[in-house]
């Protein structure tokens, strides 16, 4: 595999690996630092990558795993929370204002569910893909991670409305 | 799409019964404008999913490793050593032997100072023939 092949196949989903990595690690620089290295490392194997069947879902193992490993090492003890910027939809500024007060609240209460809840929400809810992609992923099966899903859905959408009660008395 | 629709999709979507098209469909519904209000914590959720999404890496990746320029580095470090230590190994050398010259000039110094010495004797010997030659020369 050469440097042309190698980009076309690799590139594509550098996004994806970023903001998994940004989701496990929290900050931008950190996560930054994750996928830099985890493109080298995909590189430094670029001649083992042809025998995965999907070499995406192998990136993202690569990831998770990854990640983990920063997480539980000693240097990523200085993790700082970073708030990005989000879209503004075509909302009154009133709304607006709300919106993303609840939106930074749920990026907040998807941080605080357990890691795999974190990685399934991350991999379908925002990435979108398949139960069966992500069960390759994460080498669990489809139907524990539906329940994983299940319950880290229901869990933001409950604190959603407890905070919104709150909000309003 | 009929609210009675949306909270179905939404009950399947919360026990993550839901395909990829159904989940799109909620998400468009939600960045509408007309949410029923009691749904309205949903909108924040598919709002964030949604925003999340365009979050991207704006770095450039590099393939080549700064680790490539640590071995690089070490090699220019220990030739850099190796150099250095041999002109010093040089100049001490060069400062024994300059110890060594220096040593063997004093000794010589000495040595032909004690030989003027000797020279200055015999240059008086000599005086003293020359006196004893006139003395003789003279009975003649």
């Amino acid at each position: 595999m050469d440097q042309s092949e190698f980009l076309k196949k690799v590139m594509p989903f550098k996004d994806k690996v970023f903001r998994l990595a940004k989701r496990l690690l929290v900050s931008t620089e950190e996560a930054e630092d994750a996928t830099q290295e985890l493109y080298f490392k995909l590189w430094k194997n670029k001649s083992k990558l042809n025998e995965y069947n999907s070499i995406e879902a192998f990136a993202m193992t690569m990831t998770k795993n990854y990640c983990f490993d920063r997480l539980k090492s000693k240097q990523a003890n200085n993790l700082s929370l970073v708030h990005s910027n989000y879209k503004e939809g075509g909302t009154s500024l009133q709304k607006r204002v709300e919106l993303n007060d609840s939106v930074s609240l749920v990026h907040k209460l998807i941080e605080n569910l357990p890691e795999q809840q974190k990685i399934i929400i991350q991999l379908r809810d925002i990435e979108q893909y398949e139960f069966d992609e992500i069960a390759e992923m994460l080498n669990i099966q489809p139907a524990t991670i539906r329940v994983s899903l299940s319950r880290a859905r229901k869990t933001i959408k409950e604190q959603l409305i407890k905070q919104h009660n709150y909000g309003i008395s | 799409m009929e609210l009675v629709n949306i909270e179905k999709l939404l009950e399947k979507y919360l026990d993550a019964e839901t395909s990829i098209a159904e989940e799109n469909e909620l998400k468009t519904y939600f960045s509408g404008d007309d949410v029923a209000l009691h749904l309205e914590e949903y909108r924040a959720m598919f709002g964030y999913f949604s925003a999340s999404k365009n979050e991207i890496f704006t770095k450039t990746i590099q393939l080549k490793s700064r680790k490539l320029n640590w071995k690089w580095l070490s090699v220019a470090a220990s030739a850099i050593l190796l150099v250095s230590v041999y002109t010093g190994y040089q100049k001490n050398q060069q400062a024994k032997a300059e110890k060594i010259y220096q040593e063997t000039q004093f000794a010589f110094a000495m040595l032909s100072a004690n030989l003027n010495k000797g020279t200055a004797a015999i240059t008086e010997l000599q005086e003293f023939e020359t006196t004893t030659n006139k003395i003789f020369n003279k009975a003649k």
